[in-house]
């Protein structure tokens, strides 16, 4: 995927797909026109806490993979370092009593919607205090509590299941949405397209983020997917398409609050299609044989949480010594998370078929 | 349409109005329904008690289904509960998954068995692994119900056995009602089940009659049941093959040989217990059932005599009729011979009982 593709513009296709991203600010003060209508949606206590988030997203990773790499950790992970935005923008419209079905590619979605990273961290090592007891690892993280009805192992396997989630919701009248996350991986199996169409013939509150990092494993969009745009793929279902800046937290949240309204107002489902950027490989296995180095390096430099930052100080969100106490609080958190993941007891084997029924 | 809350309590109200009657000591008069009206009465039922309860399928609508097992019911209780789906079975299977994690009871028809195959990811690894893979925090409570078996001239994409597939599955109940009481009490079973249940309905069944209970009840999911005593082998059978066995031993009765009869009713859980107590008895065993002969249910029947002290009570080799290795296929002749048929038991139990084998 070029850089190109997601240059910030809004403008029409002939698609129909629209595509939101925001001008540049021509003048660096917070005014009217400069500052995204996102900016005046949210508090300024609700951006320093999506900043804080992103923040732990990063973090949680980059020590997931240290924990990995010293072998605390069983099994692969699939990291989403570069997607904070896009997780982080769609999760900061949501109430707490909204649901969202995850990817494999997950923990940062968990985080987004409220998860504690502590219980993230024992589920990773294996322990009884994980989200799953240690019987799901990364890929399976769930917390029902936040309306996080877990990640998943197979491409496009969360899909049908927020349809039905949203149909639950409609048949008890209860105003939640569900936002389904899924990579551009997913938007080539046929649940994709059974979903989509299901969730709009019923208009059903679902909103189908996907997140189109360029690559489904080694394999690019270019050569798996037939459109330019997954977001095109709406207009076969009767619903909007709007493609953003996945690295643009303003963008992914704007184009969110949109689709979360709609949703709510019962006028049906959305899809968003948030172009961003995996900056490690797909697993652990990955040895990037596929992109090059020039590519990566474009996108670091695109830095989500760095770009946020730079936003929130200019528009007087945050001071500078606010970005590095919330630094400090987030290694603060990681630090004791792992602490109580490594005191957090092992499952017994003796439980071993045990929640494979209801007891 | 009511919160969960509220519908426990209309549930409760329900429930406690349907006792009354059934403990008012007047026994209902017996009366005969067909295997496929026993089905609808138990959805009814079940709608009528707890409306989280809600159905949905290819065609089950205003058409009543492709075998008329729904029937009349959505102008009874609307589209909204007898949904039409589109022909998405993947998709479809993992509505109903995703509306059973959040408070509702679906109950979704396939229109053939044979259509699983199309959701088996959805069943496979999400409804049968939910449960354990997020450590115990959410239960699956979906019924899934598979016309399915031979002998309808639809030939080999809507003819097959496949519920030995699911039964492989830990997280999944696959069961497998043999008469019109049984579909009933297994699906109210399977309705006020917790976890996801696959009910295999014979095609041919479907017009078969017998008696059935009014209202409510349930028939136990993984207990066998000893439909005809007998000394001299034990016959263990699933779905319609139980009818096969019967008629087969009545048969074999007036040469003597006393068959066993054992339905089993249920693949996950498997009823040991039953079957080897019968082998105790009859010191034989041979296990009927239409799904391949192969890597079938028949084979795990035999390996729990092999495993079990029953082993030592066998005075025959044990043996398994099942489906031949080959698809269904149309020609009337070789459909019927693809499967077993009750002159195939009874000559199978002779040769047994005479030594033979």
């Amino acid at each position: 995927m070029g850089l190109e593709d997601v240059t910030l513009r809004e403008k029409s296709v002939a698609s129909g797909v629209r595509q939101l991203g925001r001008a540049r600010p021509q003048n660096p003060s917070r005014d009217a026109v400069s500052m995204p209508s996102v900016y005046r949606r949210l508090s300024a206590e609700s951006l320093r806490q999506a900043l804080r988030k992103m923040h732990l997203i990063r973090r949680f990773e980059e020590s997931a993979e240290d924990a990995y790499m010293r072998g605390l950790v069983h099994g692969t992970m699939h990291l989403s370092i570069g997607q904070e935005a896009s997780a982080v923008g769609i999760c900061a419209t949501l109430e707490p009593t909204d649901y969202m079905t995850s990817t494999h590619r997950g923990h940062g979605h968990s985080i987004a919607k409220g998860a504690q990273v502590a219980r993230m961290f024992a589920e990773f090592f294996g322990k009884e205090d994980g989200y799953c007891r240690g019987r799901g690892g990364s890929m399976h993280i769930a917390d029902v509590s936040t309306g996080n009805l877990g990640a998943n192992g197979i491409v496009g396997g969360g899909l049908p299941i927020a349809v039905g989630v949203a149909l639950s919701m409609k048949k008890q009248r209860r105003s939640c949405v569900v936002v389904s996350f899924f990579g551009d991986g997913a938007n080539n199996e046929g649940a994709f397209h059974e979903a989509l169409n299901m969730a709009s013939i019923w208009k059903l509150p679902v909103v189908f983020v996907c997140e189109n990092n360029g690559y489904g494993m080694s394999t690019s969009t270019e050569r798996s997917t037939a459109v330019k745009d997954v977001a095109e793929r709406a207009c076969a279902y009767s619903m909007p398409g709007i493609v953003v800046d996945g690295n643009d937290f303003a963008a992914v949240a704007q184009a969110a609050f949109d689709a979360v309204e709609r949703a709510r107002r019962g006028d049906g489902p959305s899809l968003i299609e948030s172009k961003t950027y995996r900056i490690r490989g797909h697993s652990r296995s990955d040895r990037n044989r596929y992109r090059t180095k020039e590519e990566i390096e474009a996108w670091l430099a695109r830095d989500p949480i760095v770009a946020f930052e730079r936003e929130l100080a200019r528009l007087g969100f945050v001071s500078k010594s606010g970005i590095e106490a919330i630094r400090t609080d987030v290694e603060c958190e990681i630090a004791e998370a792992i602490a109580f993941a490594k005191a957090s007891p092992a499952p017994s084997v003796e439980e071993l078929t045990r929640y494979v029924y209801s007891d | 349409m009511s919160t969960p809350i509220e519908a426990t309590a209309i549930l409760q109200r329900r429930r406690s109005s349907v006792e009354d009657t059934r403990s008012s000591g007047l026994s209902p008069e017996p009366r005969e329904l067909s295997y496929a009206q026993a089905i609808q009465e138990a959805m009814a039922i079940a709608m009528e008690r707890d409306e989280r309860v809600f159905l949905m399928g290819e065609d089950i609508g205003v058409y009543g289904g492709a075998f008329q097992v729904t029937g009349d019911l959505v102008h009874r209780f609307g589209a909204d509960r007898v949904m039409d789906t589109p022909i998405s079975e993947l998709g479809s299977a993992g509505v109903a998954i995703g509306a059973a994690l959040t408070g509702l009871r679906p109950i979704f028809e396939f229109q053939f068995s044979d259509f699983s195959a199309l959701a088996m990811e959805q069943i496979v690894n999400q409804a049968a692994k939910l449960r354990f893979m997020l450590g115990g925090a959410v239960s699956v409570p979906l019924v899934m119900r598979f016309p399915s078996g031979s002998g309808t001239g639809a030939a080999a994409q809507h003819s097959q056995s496949l519920e030995a597939w699911f039964a492989h599955v830990p997280g999944l109940k696959v069961v497998q009602p043999a008469t019109p009481h049984d579909a009933k009490g297994c699906l109210l079973a399977a309705i006020a089940d917790p976890d996801p249940v696959m009910i295999f309905e014979h095609k041919l069944l479907y017009k078969m009659k017998g008696e059935v209970p009014e209202g409510h009840y349930t028939v136990p999911l993984g207990k066998a049941r000893l439909c005809r005593p007998g000394r001299d082998v034990t016959i263990v059978a699933t779905s319609i093959m139980v009818h096969r066995s019967l008629a087969a031993a009545e048969e074999l009765s007036r040469e003597g040989i006393e068959a066993e009869v054992i339905d089993l009713r249920s693949l996950r859980p498997l009823d040991r217990d039953t079957l080897t107590q019968s082998v105790k008895r009859t010191h034989r065993l041979v296990c009927v059932y239409e799904g391949v002969k192969t890597l079938g249910i028949g084979a795990e029947l035999s390996a729990s005599i092999a495993e079990s002290d029953a082993f030592d009570y066998l005075d025959a080799p044990i043996l398994r009729l099942g489906g031949a290795e080959c698809p269904i296929p149309y020609n009337p002749e070789l459909e019927k011979a693809a499967v077993p048929q009750t002159p195939t038991i009874i000559a199978a139990v002779r040769d047994l009982i005479g030594g033979r084998l």
